[in-house]
C-alpha cells in the first residue's frame, strides 16, 4: 500500500490562504490505514478548518482515491458542494490529489506527503520492502530485496560496513545482505547466487511517467 | 603496465599510501603531504570524496600528482555518478595516463556533509569493475564500440574484520570474477584475524595489500572501534596510546610491530595516513621496507 504522512496543519492552512470554502476528499484504502485520510481524519480536519474560520462545503471518501472513474462518479453526486468550494483539500497520496484535480477541474491541495510503497508489519507499523524497480530479483536473493532494504541498493553483495549484523546507515536495521546470505544458505541457493552474472539494473524500465495498459484492454480499444 | 602492477607481478612487497584532495582549490597541502611519500611508496591512492564529504575531484588530483612525478591510484566510487559519468571518468583517467583504478561503492551520502544529496549507487563496486573491464575490451556497458581502448590496473577493497568473514570472501571472489586484479584491505590490527582471512583469500590468487590506519591517539582508536565497521583496535594498542607522552613515537612503534607480524602473510601494505604522511618514511624505515 502507499504510505502517507499528514502534513503539519500549519502548512495546510498556509496553502489554503485566501480561500474560504473548502471541500474535503479522503480515501477508503491506503490513506484510511495510514490514518491520514479515512473518515475519522476527514471529520477531524473539517472541525479544525471550521475552528480556523473556514467553511467546509462537504466531504467524500473515495473508494479508492486513485481511481478516476470512481472520483468522477462521486464528485457528480457532490456537484453543488464542490462547485461552491474554492478548492479541494485531498487527504490521500499524490496520485489521489491529481485524480481529484482531473475529475473536478478544481484547485487542489495535498494534505499529506507520500512516502513509499509499504508493507504492514502490524497495525500502524509500515515498512518499505519493494521499490517497484521493474526487474524483480527476489528469486536470486532468497526472497529479500537488496534494491530496497539496502540503503545503497547493492545488487552484488554487501558493503563492508555492517557492524554486529546491523546496517551502517541505520543501525536500527539488520543488514539485508547478511539476511540474504543466511537465507540462501538455509534454502541451499547460495551457489546459484554466486554463479549468477553481475547484476546491473536497467533504468530504462523506470522511465517516468510509467504506464501500463493490459493487453485485453488494448485489444478491445483497437477493435473499436 | 603501471609501476604498482609491475611491483605486484614481481612479487615485491608493495607499498601504497593515500592522500586526500582538499576541500577547495588550494592543493598545496596535498602536494606537500605527497612529497613525504616520494620514492617511499610504489603508488599514492587519491580518495574520492571520502566519507561522502564534497571535495576537489580525485581524477584532477591524480593528474596533478602524476605531473609531479607520482604514480597515482584513482579511487572511484559509484555513489555520485551514473554509468554514463563513471564510464566517461574511466576513459578520461586512461587518456590522462592514470591506469590504477580502485573501484569502490563509496559511503552513503547520509554520513557526509551533504546529506540532502541524491545517493546514486546506480552501479556498485562489482558492476563498476565489470564495466571498467568491458571498456578495456573496447566496448561500453551498452555494447557500443569505442574508438581507442583504455588501459587499467583494477583494484578493489575488502574488509577482513567483517562478520561473517565468509560473506566478505564471497564478495571478494565476485569482485575478482568481475575484474579486480589487486586488493587493499580495510584496516586490520589483529594478526590472528588477518591470518584467518588470508587463509581464505590466498586461494583466490590475487595480491592483497594489508590496510592500516595510523592511530593518532587512544581516543581515535576507541572512536574507530565504536564507529568504523569491520575495524577492531585491540586493547593493548589503546593502552599503549593512552599511557604514552609521545603519541607519534608510540604510534610508529605499534604500526612497525604489526607490519612485522603480518607482512609475510600478504603481498603489500596500504597506509591510510589521515594527514600523517610525514611519518611514513620513519615507519617504512623502521619496518625495514625499502622499495
Amino acid at each position: 500500500m502507499i504510505i502517507t504522512k499528514a502534513k503539519p496543519f500549519s502548512e495546510i492552512l498556509r496553502s489554503l490562504e485566501g480561500e474560504e470554502t473548502i471541500f474535503l476528499v479522503g480515501c477508503s484504502e491506503c490513506a484510511t490505514v495510514c490514518k491520514t485520510g479515512g473518515e475519522e481524519e476527514v471529520v477531524a480536519m473539517k472541525a479544525h478548518l471550521e475552528q480556523e474560520g473556514k467553511v467546509v462545503s462537504g466531504w467524500v471518501i473515495l473508494d479508492p482515491g486513485c481511481n478516476l472513474l470512481e472520483a468522477k462518479k462521486e464528485f457528480r453526486k457532490a456537484k453543488e458542494e464542490i462547485a461552491r468550494a474554492d478548492s479541494l483539500l485531498v487527504m490521500s497520496c499524490g496520485g489521489g490529489v491529481q485524480i481529484a484535480q482531473e475529475a473536478s477541474g478544481k484547485v487542489v491541495h495535498p494534505a499529506s506527503n507520500t512516502l513509499f510503497l509499504g508493507t504492514v508489519k502490524r497495525f500502524g507499523h509500515f515498512q518499505e520492502y519493494c521499490s517497484m524497480c521493474g526487474e524483480c530479483v527476489l528469486d536470486l536473493t532468497g526472497g529479500l530485496c537488496p534494491a530496497t532494504r539496502c540503503p545503497k541498493g547493492l545488487l552484488n553483495g554487501p558493503c563492508g560496513g555492517a557492524k554486529d549484523g546491523k546496517c551502517e546507515v541505520n543501525p536500527d536495521n539488520d543488514c539485508v545482505w547478511i539476511e540474504i546470505y543466511d537465507r540462501l544458505k538455509e534454502i541451499g541457493r547460495l551457489k546459484e547466487f554466486l554463479a549468477s552474472p553481475v547484476q546491473v539494473h536497467d533504468y530504462s524500465v523506470n522511465t517516468k511517467p510509467a504506464s501500463l495498459v493490459l493487453e485485453r484492454n488494448k485489444n478491445r480499444r483497437d477493435n473499436q | 603496465m603501471t609501476l604498482l602492477q609491475q611491483a605486484l607481478a614481481k612479487g615485491e612487497f608493495t607499498v601504497t599510501a593515500e592522500v586526500a584532495p582538499p576541500k577547495g582549490t588550494d592543493t598545496s597541502e596535498m602536494m606537500e603531504n605527497a612529497e613525504f611519500l616520494r620514492d617511499k611508496v610504489h603508488a599514492v591512492n587519491v580518495t574520492d570524496q571520502q566519507s561522502s564529504v564534497m571535495r576537489l575531484g580525485s581524477l584532477a588530483s591524480c593528474r596533478l600528482l602524476k605531473e609531479a612525478g607520482f604514480e597515482p591510484v584513482f579511487q572511484l566510487t559509484t555513489r555520485d555518478r551514473n554509468r554514463i559519468a563513471l564510464q566517461s571518468d574511466l576513459l578520461s583517467a586512461s587518456a590522462l595516463g592514470i591506469e590504477n583504478v580502485l573501484c569502490l561503492t563509496g559511503d552513503h551520502v547520509s554520513l557526509g556533509d551533504h546529506p540532502q544529496a541524491k545517493p546514486v549507487f546506480e552501479l556498485d563496486s562489482v558492476s563498476l569493475l565489470m564495466t571498467a573491464k568491458r571498456l578495456q575490451g573496447g566496448v561500453d556497458l551498452a555494447g557500443n564500440e569505442l574508438e581507442g581502448k583504455p588501459t587499467f590496473h583494477l583494484g578493489a577493497v575488502v574488509t577482513p574484520g567483517y562478520e561473517p568473514m565468509e560473506l566478505q570472501l564471497l564478495k571478494m571472489e565476485r569482485k575478482i570474477k568481475a575484474g579486480a586484479q589487486f586488493f587493499q584491505t580495510q584496516a586490520v590490527y589483529d594478526p590472528e584475524l588477518f591470518r584467518r582471512f588470508m587463509e581464505g583469500a590466498s586461494d583466490l590468487g590475487v595480491p592483497v595489500m594489508l590496510g592500516f590506519v595510523l592511530l593518532k591517539s587512544a581516543g581515535m582508536a576507541r572512536y574507530m572501534n565504536k564507529n568504523v565497521a569491520g575495524v577492531s583496535v585491540p586493547d593493548w594498542i589503546i593502552d599503549e596510546m593512552k599511557k604514552t607522552d609521545d603519541k607519534v613515537a608510540t604510534s610508529i612503534k605499534i604500526v612497525v610491530r604489526i607490519i612485522r607480524q603480518m607482512r609475510e602473510m600478504c603481498q603489500g601494505l596500504h597506509l591510510m595516513t589521515l594527514g600523517w604522511e610525514r611519518h611514513v618514511p620513519a615507519i617504512l624505515q623502521e619496518a625495514g621496507i625499502n622499495i
